[in-house]
C-alpha cells in the first residue's frame, strides 16, 4: 500500500466553531427552508379546502385504506433508512448495501404507488384543472413526489457506492446527511395525508352536484 | 487514489488559470466571487436607473406623450424588480461574499463551490428576467405581480412568464446563498470568536441569511402557483373555479416583508460599522443593536397584511396587523438611537463614507416615519397606492439601503481594491445625490397626500401636480448626475492608483488586519480573538480597561478558549500557500448553473428544452459530487 492510499483513509478531524459538520448543518438549514416550502403549499391547500365549484370532491376520489398502505411503506422505508445508517456505521458492507437498498425500493413502491394514484384520479375525472381540489391535490402531492424521487436517486447512488466501497464507516456522514433528507420528506407525507387524506375524506360534494355515481 | 473509490469521467482537468475569462469562470475564490457579484449588480443598477429616468421623463409634465402606456407599465414593472433583486440584493451579496470570511478570520466560505453556484444562478435568472426586454415583452405587471392581472386571462404573452421563472431561477441562487453564508458564519470563525464578539455586518448578514432562506421559498410557491396557472391552466388565482386572487397577496407579501428586512439589514450592518470607525468609539449598545436585529428579523413574519389593508381583510386582521406593524418601528428605533449614541461625543472625522452613513440614519428615519404613519388603517386607506407609498419606500430603499450601500463602498473600497477612491470626487457625488435625492422623492409626498395615483403613466394638466412632478424629475436628473460621478470615481481611482495600506481608517474589524486587497488565502496566520473589536484593541491595548471596566468581565475575556488550530498544525505543505490548503478550482459550478438556466429557457419555449437542460444538470451534479474538493497531491 502507498503513502496516499493510507492517507486517503485517514479522513481529518473537522474543527468548526459549534463542532457540527459544516455539510449537516447546511441540511439541517436547507430542510427549514424546506419547511416553508411545503408550508406554503399546505397552506394553500388548507384555504381552499371545499371551495370546489365542480366536481370530483375529494370523497368521490380519495381511496384511504390504498393510500394507507402506501402510508406505511414510506414510514417503513424511513426505519430502512435508520437500519442502513446503523449497519454502514459499524462497517457491516453487506448489511448496509441491503437496507440501503430497501429504502430505495420502499420509496420506489410509494412513487408507484402514486403514480397509480393519479392515473385512476385522472381516469374519474380530476385533473390539475378540473377545480381548486384538483389544482392543490395534484401540485401539493406532485412537488412532495418529486422530493420522493430525487430522494430515491440520491439513495441509489449511496447503494452503490456502499456496494463500491465507496461509503465506509468513516463516511457514514454521507448516509445520515442523506438520511435527514429522507425522513424529513417522510415527516412531510405524514402532514400531507392528514391534511389532504383524513381529513377531508369526507369532504362530499353538495346536494345534486355528485359527478361520480359508484 | 484508493481502487474502489468513486470517480467520475473528466471532460477537461480542473481549471488552473488564475486570470482570463477561465479564471472567472472556474473561480470559487470568495473575493472574486464578490467581485462578479458587484459588477454584475452595478451594471443591472444602471439599466434600472435608467429606467426610472425614462420614467421620470414622462411624468415631468401633464398628458405627456414621450412613452406610452404599455411600454410605461414594462418601465416601472422592471425598474422595480430589477432593483429589488437584481441591485439591493446581489449587492449586498457581493459585500457578504468579500467581507464575511475577512471579518471572521477564515479562509473562504463554508462551501466555496455552491457559492460560485450561487453567483452563476443569479447571472442566469437576472438574464432571463430581462430576456423581455429583447423580445419586446417585457414583464409589466408590477414587481409584486399580483394576479389575477399578471394571469394569462389579463396578460397574454410571455413577459410575466420571464418575470416568474426569472424570480425562481434568482429565488435558488438566493436560497443557496443564504445556507451558505448561515453555516460560514455559524461555523468558520476564528478561534475565540464566540457569536457576541462577532461584527455587527456579520451579525446582520446572518440574520438576513436565515430570512433569505425562510422567505425566499415563499416565494418560490407563489411563483410555481402562477407558473402552473399561466402555463397548465390551474386555477390557484381564478375566481371562476373558486380560487383567490388575495390568496396571491398573502403569499407573495409573506415573502414581500421579511424581504424588506433582507434589503435593509445588510446596509444596517454596513453603517454599523462605518459609524463607530469613523467616531473612534465602540458601537454604542452593541447587544441592543444585535438583538434590535434579531427581533426585526422575527417581528418581519407578522406584519404583511399591512399591505393590505384596503383588501377587506376585516377589523380584527387590521387591528392585529396594525399593532405588529407599529410595534416592528420599536427595534429600528433603538437601532437608530444606538447609531446617533455612537455618534455621541465621538472623535468624528466627515468623509464620504462617514457622510453616507449619517445621511442613511436621516433619510432612513424619514422614510420609517412615513411607515409608522401607514400602519394606521384609516390613514393607510387614504395613501394606498399613491404616490405618498412611493415617497416612503424610496426613502428607506434609497435612502436607507442603498446610502448605506454607497456607504460600505467608499468604505472597504481600499480593502477591496488596495487603491482610495477620490474623496473630493466623493463628496461631490454624495452632495448631489442627496439633493436630487429628496428633490425626486420629497415631493412625492405631497403628491401622494393631494391623492395622485401610483402605476399611471400620465395625469390631467389641471389637478395641480405638474410643478412637484417636474421637481421630482429634475431630482432624478441630479440623482442619476451623482451616479455618473461615482462611476468617474471609480475610473479615477483605477487610473491614479493612490495606494492604500493595510488599515487605512484605523479600523476595528479583522478584515483591516490583513492586505489591501488580500492575499487569495485571506491571512497569513488565522487571527486568534479575544475581544469584540478585536483588532482595534490591540492596536490600542490602552483602551482596553475604558471600554471592559468590569474586572470580573476582563476575567472572563481572558478565560476564554482559545484553541489554536493554525495551518502549521495541518500543514502537509502543499498548494504553494506554505500549508494552507485552499479549495481547488472547479468548473461544475457553471456547469451546473447552465443547467439550471435550460430549465428555465424550457419552461419559456418549449418543454422539449427541459429535456435537453437534464443531461447538462446531472453531469453538473454528478461531477461536482464526486470530484474531491481538493485534488489529491
Amino acid at each position: 500500500m502507498t503513502q496516499a492510499a493510507i492517507t486517503e483513509h485517514h479522513t481529518p478531524v473537522e474543527e468548526t466553531s459549534t463542532g457540527l459538520n459544516n455539510r449537516k448543518l447546511l441540511m439541517w438549514a436547507f430542510l427549514g427552508s424546506d419547511v416553508m416550502f411545503f408550508g406554503a403549499f399546505i397552506a394553500t391547500y388548507l384555504v381552499y379546502r371545499g371551495k370546489s365549484l365542480v366536481g370530483p370532491y375529494p370523497s368521490e376520489v380519495l381511496n384511504i385504506p390504498i393510500t394507507t398502505v402506501s402510508t406505511f411503506v414510506l414510514l417503513m422505508s424511513s426505519l430502512a433508512m435508520v437500519l442502513a445508517l446503523h449497519y454502514v456505521k459499524e462497517g457491516e458492507k453487506n448489511k448496509g448495501t441491503l437496507w440501503i437498498l430497501a429504502v430505495v425500493v420502499l420509496g420506489a413502491i410509494f412513487m408507484g404507488f402514486q403514480f397509480v394514484e393519479f392515473r385512476e384520479f385522472a381516469h374519474l375525472g380530476l385533473t390539475p384543472r378540473t377545480n381548486i381540489f384538483g389544482t392543490t391535490f395534484f401540485i401539493l402531492t406532485g412537488i412532495h413526489g418529486a422530493h420522493v424521487t430525487i430522494g430515491v436517486i440520491w439513495m441509489a447512488f449511496l447503494a452503490y457506492s456502499s456496494n463500491n466501497g465507496a461509503l465506509r464507516s468513516d463516511n457514514a456522514l454521507d448516509l445520515e446527511i442523506a438520511g435527514l433528507y429522507w425522513h424529513f420528506v417522510d415527516i412531510v407525507w405524514i402532514v400531507i395525508f392528514t391534511v389532504i387524506y383524513l381529513i377531508s375524506a369526507n369532504d362530499a360534494p353538495p346536494p345534486g352536484m355528485e359527478t361520480i355515481t359508484h | 487514489m484508493t481502487t474502489n473509490a468513486l470517480t467520475f469521467p473528466r471532460f477537461f482537468p480542473r481549471p488552473q488559470s488564475e486570470t482570463g475569462i477561465w479564471g472567472w469562470i472556474g473561480t470559487v475564490d470568495h473575493k472574486r466571487i464578490g467581485t462578479l457579484y458587484g459588477i454584475t449588480s452595478f451594471l443591472w443598477f444602471l439599466i434600472a436607473g435608467v429606467e426610472a429616468l425614462l420614467i421620470r421623463v414622462q411624468l415631468s409634465s401633464a398628458e405627456n406623450t414621450f412613452i406610452g402606456p404599455e411600454f410605461y407599465n414594462q418601465l416601472f414593472t422592471m425598474h422595480g424588480t430589477t432593483m429589488v433583486f437584481l441591485v439591493i440584493m446581489p449587492l449586498s451579496a457581493a459585500f457578504f461574499n468579500w467581507l464575511i470570511p475577512l471579518q471572521i478570520g477564515a479562509r473562504d466560505v463554508a462551501f466555496p463551490r455552491l457559492n460560485a453556484l450561487s453567483y452563476w444562478v443569479f447571472l442566469f435568472g437576472s438574464l432571463i428576467m430581462n430576456a423581455g426586454w429583447l423580445t419586446g415583452d417585457a414583464p409589466n405587471g408590477g414587481w409584486f405581480g399580483y394576479a389575477p392581472n399578471s394571469g394569462v386571462t389579463f396578460n397574454p404573452g410571455l413577459g410575466m412568464t420571464y418575470w416568474v421563472v426569472g424570480l425562481n431561477i434568482l429565488g435558488v441562487a438566493s436560497i443557496a446563498a443564504g445556507l451558505n453564508f448561515i453555516v460560514t458564519i455559524m461555523n468558520m470563525r476564528a478561534p475565540g470568536m464566540s457569536m457576541f464578539k462577532m461584527p455587527v455586518f456579520t451579525w446582520m448578514t446572518l440574520i438576513t441569511s436565515v430570512l433569505l432562506v425562510l422567505a425566499m421559498p415563499i416565494l418560490a410557491v407563489a411563483g410555481i402557483q402562477l407558473q402552473t396557472d399561466r402555463v397548465y391552466g390551474t386555477h390557484f388565482f381564478n375566481s371562476l373555479a373558486g380560487g383567490d386572487p388575495v390568496m396571491w397577496q398573502h403569499i407573495f407579501w409573506l415573502f414581500g416583508h421579511p424581504e424588506v428586512y433582507i434589503l435593509i439589514l445588510p446596509a444596517m450592518g454596513i453603517v454599523s460599522e462605518v459609524l463607530p470607525t469613523f467616531s473612534r468609539k465602540p458601537l454604542f449598545g452593541y447587544p441592543f443593536v444585535v438583538f434590535a436585529g434579531i427581533v426585526i428579523g422575527f417581528m418581519g413574519w407578522f406584519v404583511w397584511s399591512h399591505h393590505m389593508f384596503t383588501v377587506g381583510l376585516g377589523p380584527a386582521a387590521n387591528t392585529a396587523f396594525a399593532m405588529s406593524t407599529m410595534l416592528i418601528a420599536v427595534p429600528t428605533g433603538v437601532k437608530i438611537f444606538n447609531w446617533i449614541g455612537t455618534l455621541w461625543r465621538g472623535n468624528i472625522q466627515l468623509n464620504t463614507a462617514m457622510l453616507f452613513s449619517i445621511s442613511f440614519i436621516a433619510m432612513f428615519t424619514i422614510g420609517g416615519l412615513s411607515g409608522v404613519m401607514h400602519a394606521s388603517p384609516p390613514t393607510d386607506s387614504q395613501q394606498q397606492d399613491t404616490y405618498f407609498v412611493v415617497a416612503h419606500f424610496h426613502y428607506v430603499l434609497v435612502g436607507g439601503a442603498l446610502l448605506g450601500i454607497f456607504s460600505g463602498i467608499y468604505f472597504w473600497w481600499p480593502k477591496f481594491t488596495g487603491w482610495f477612491l477620490n474623496e473630493k470626487l466623493g463628496i461631490a457625488n454624495w452632495a448631489l445625490m442627496m439633493i436630487g435625492f429628496n428633490l425626486q422623492f420629497g415631493p412625492q409626498h405631497w403628491l401622494g397626500m393631494d391623492g395622485m395615483p401610483r402605476r399611471i403613466y400620465t395625469y390631467a394638466e389641471n389637478m395641480g401636480w405638474e410643478g412637484s412632478n417636474l421637481a421630482a424629475s429634475i431630482g432624478g436628473f441630479i440623482l442619476g448626475l451623482g451616479i455618473l460621478l461615482f462611476i468617474i470615481n471609480m475610473i479615477y481611482s483605477r487610473m491614479n492608483k493612490k495606494v492604500a495600506p493595510a488599515d487605512p481608517w484605523d479600523g476595528r474589524t479583522l478584515e483591516w488586519s490583513t492586505s489591501s486587497p488580500p492575499p487569495v488565502h485571506d491571512f497569513d496566520e488565522v487571527p486568534q480573538v479575544k475581544y469584540r473589536d478585536d483588532f482595534w484593541f490591540k492596536k490600542h491595548p490602552e483602551t482596553i480597561s475604558e471600554y471592559y471596566h468590569n474586572e470580573h468581565d476582563l476575567e472572563i475575556e481572558e478565560a476564554a478558549p482559545a484553541p489554536s488550530h493554525d495551518a502549521e498544525e495541518h500543514g502537509d505543505d502543499h498548494g504553494g500557500h506554505g500549508g494552507i490548503h485552499l479549495p481547488d478550482k472547479s468548473y461544475y459550478p457553471f456547469i451546473l448553473g447552465v443547467g439550471i438556466a435550460i430549465f428555465g429557457i424550457g419552461f419559456l419555449t418549449n418543454t422539449y428544452v427541459i429535456a435537453a437542460g437534464v443531461p447538462i444538470f446531472i453531469w453538473g451534479m454528478l461531477g461536482w459530487s464526486m470530484e474531491p474538493v481538493n485534488d489529491p497531491t
